[in-house]
């Protein structure tokens, strides 16, 4: 069975549709980069696979091991172990980053049937993958994202995608904001947690991100479809050639 | 001009409410003459409404209607379900004074361990005491409204504290009132005399024993600070959700002190607290912070009357409320800067959380400013919780009830966290968690 299966997904946000019948399958431990130019619908993808509040859909399915995504809540989808990094991580002034990470993960375990950590546990937990990632502690004693860099803040997102463990990661626009000594800092954080268990979706308008993080699969979007896809290097190809020879499909 | 609308068919039951209680007021025959008269200055003005600016967004007479009959003295079985309450909500390491239905508990009191660092009698005590002529002032206010003169005519206890000079108390006080009646009034007064130099904690709390309900309480304290003191006061009114609590407060400020205020309403129907201060010292510093935590059709008014009567004095008010259902959070704040208090520096900011679409709020910020050479301000916002947020931490797995919590729990944290001690900050918030888990 497929980790993730989206089978002809209309989309609509308010009256305009935006996904056309899109198609993509995701296996186990498979990288994937879909790619396209802004407005291709990208990023409405990655809102509906995660759950976000103001999409509409008019028809399509999205299965995750067969279960039906769009059925689930926000909340639910993580704890099965869907994760989207988001492209503008929000600030929450006055909640305290620790408190968060904990209060989220012992969320998503205990709608799995998991024991909740105890707060040794967690810690211990968080300083092994904060050290793993180079995060700096103090990064850790501030309010979620509150104050931090472009860069800061997506090593939050890896960070969380390290301590949540999910099996389906969806990187949107990771690269958007980051000089190239960020990216490739949050790009190693991201190639430190490839394995057979989980795959990526890792959406971009730039090729630049996947010279860092090399995926399996290339789809090119346009205009709310999949219009193409290959292998890695199909991205190189676009590279030179731009996206306007997709613009008439 | 306050004018009060003719009386209606409740002007008996007022009436039968003094003369009823009469032969159980506390007093000397003097204090008895000042509670008549108070009584009759309430009578004339019948509770507040509408029509009277100060209570427009509180309409008493809409809200509550009647004020119930005195409560009667506690006796063993409601002690021991007041013992309980005392228990319940008591905060750790806290010396403890209980009033219970507006009589003073001493066997549910810490007196013997507050003896060595101040003086404490009851209000009961000071009023009865023949040979202190004075003991009717207690029975007097710096401002005055029906509710306050019906506190005045109606008190039956309270604890009247005073503080030596230069004494650093080693841990918070706590004030505990229990009600125990339902379908009664408790009325209490209090007076707390802050020697100079004086660091001390007082936290009062409103608490009800088990399901008790149906009540109403009006309290008023009366509170001294002398120069160069530092003190919290801490006001935690976690009422049952079915009674009424109107609260006066009257704080006269030294010099160089350094006061935090701050009132936590998470229970009652209908509340109010008003409080009146005054600076009468320069060099003072007054931090004065509010949450309403307000759900179902409750509403709960604060209002804050500062006196910059002096100059070089400072004063901070944060006030947050959060909204749900079909309740109404009310905020007044006025500032008063007298001519002569130049280098005056007062601000207020308020923010209001609206949950539901029913819910309301209401804030009203007044500046009266006689100086010219000063710094005010004030700032008000309302809004919902703001759903990029709310998404973002649902995507990491909190259900939406707690992503709300964590949110709102935040958004109150500016004004809890100004609580400097750190036992009765987690207390605060522990009761903050309560109301949390309590909405449907």
């Amino acid at each position: 069975m497929a980790l993730l299966e989206v089978k002809d997904l209309k989309v609509r946000v308010e009256e305009r549709e935006i996904l056309h019948g899109l198609t993509l399958t995701v296996n186990e431990g498979e990288v994937h980069a879909i790619m396209g130019p802004n407005g291709s619908g990208k990023s409405t993808l990655s809102h509906v696979i995660a759950g976000k509040p103001g999409y509409e859909v008019t028809d399509g399915q999205i299965l995750f091991r067969g279960e039906d995504l769009l059925e689930m809540d926000p909340d639910e989808r993580a704890a099965k172990g869907v994760f989207l990094a988001f492209q503008y991580p929000v600030e929450i002034p006055g909640v305290a980053t620790m408190t968060f990470l904990r209060t989220a993960l012992n969320a998503q375990r205990k709608a799995r049937g998991e024991s909740e950590y105890s707060t040794p546990d967690f810690l211990k937990k968080v300083r092994e993958v904060s050290k793993s990632l180079n995060i700096p502690q103090d990064m850790l004693k501030r309010g979620v994202n509150v104050g931090f860099s472009g860069g800061e803040k997506k090593r939050n997102e890896v960070l969380q995608m390290a301590l949540f463990e999910p099996s389906l990661c969806i990187l949107d626009e990771m690269d958007s904001g980051l000089d190239i000594d960020a990216l490739r800092i949050a790009a190693d954080g991201v190639n430190a947690l490839r394995s057979p268990g989980r795959a990526m979706v890792v959406i971009t308008h730039y090729q630049r991100l996947l010279n860092y993080i090399v995926p399996d699969f290339v789809h090119v979007m346009s205009r709310g479809r999949v219009v193409k896809s290959g292998a890695k290097d199909l991205a190189l190809e676009l590279e030179a050639s731009g996206y306007t020879q997709f613009e008439d499909a | 001009m306050n004018v009060a609308v003719a009386k209606t068919g409740n002007g008996r039951a007022v009436s039968d409410l003094f003369a009823n209680a009469e032969g159980r007021l506390p007093g000397s025959p003097s204090v008895i003459a000042a509670r008549r008269e108070a009584f009759e200055t309430y009578e004339r003005l019948g509770l507040p409404h509408r029509r009277i600016e100060e209570w427009k967004y509180t309409d008493l007479r809409a809200l509550v209607g009647e004020v119930l009959p005195l409560a009667a003295s506690p006796d063993a079985a409601a002690l021991k379900r007041a013992a309980e309450a005392v228990k319940a909500h008591a905060l750790e390491g806290a010396p403890k004074l209980v009033l219970v239905d507006g009589v003073f508990a001493a066997d549910l009191s810490d007196l013997k361990a507050l003896a060595s660092e101040l003086s404490v009698k009851t209000l009961r005590e000071v009023l009865t005491n023949e040979a202190n002529p004075a003991a009717g002032d207690l029975l007097q206010t710096a401002a005055t409204d029906a509710v306050i003169s019906l506190n005045a005519a109606m008190a039956t206890d309270g604890v009247v504290i005073s503080v030596a000079d230069g004494t650093h108390l080693s841990a918070p006080i706590q004030v505990i009132h229990v009600a125990t009646a339902a379908g009664a009034s408790a009325f209490t007064r209090s007076h707390l005399r802050i020697g100079k130099g004086v660091r001390a904690t007082v936290v009062e709390s409103f608490v009800a024993a088990g399901k008790a309900g149906g009540y109403q309480v009006n309290d008023a304290v009366i509170l001294w600070v002398g120069d160069d003191a530092d003190v919290a006061h801490i006001r935690l009114m976690d009422d049952a959700p079915d009674a009424v609590n109107v609260s006066s407060h009257f704080v006269t400020v030294g010099a160089n002190v350094k006061l935090n205020f701050f009132n936590m309403t998470t229970g009652a129907a209908v509340s109010r607290l008003q409080g009146f201060t005054t600076f009468s010292g320069e060099g003072s510093e007054l931090s004065a912070n509010g949450v309403n935590l307000l759900q179902k059709t409750e509403h709960g008014d604060t209002t804050l009357v500062v006196d910059h009567a002096v100059p070089n004095c400072v004063s901070r008010e944060t006030f947050r409320a959060v909204i749900d259902d079909r309740a109404h959070s009310v905020f007044q704040g006025r500032i008063i800067v007298r001519p002569d208090a130049q280098k005056t520096d007062g601000k207020m900011m308020t923010r209001a959380l609206l949950l539901s679409d029913e819910a309301e709020a209401d804030n009203k910020p007044e500046l009266e400013i006689f100086a010219d050479d000063v710094s005010c301000g004030h700032g008000a916002t309302a809004g919902a919780l703001d759903d990029s947020l709310l998404f973002y931490l649902k995507a990491r797995g909190l259900p939406e009830k707690q992503a709300q919590a964590l949110l709102i729990q935040a958004f109150v944290g500016e004004a809890i966290e100004q609580i400097a001690d750190d036992g009765l900050r987690e207390h605060v918030i522990g009761i903050a968690e309560r109301w949390l888990e309590r909405r449907s």
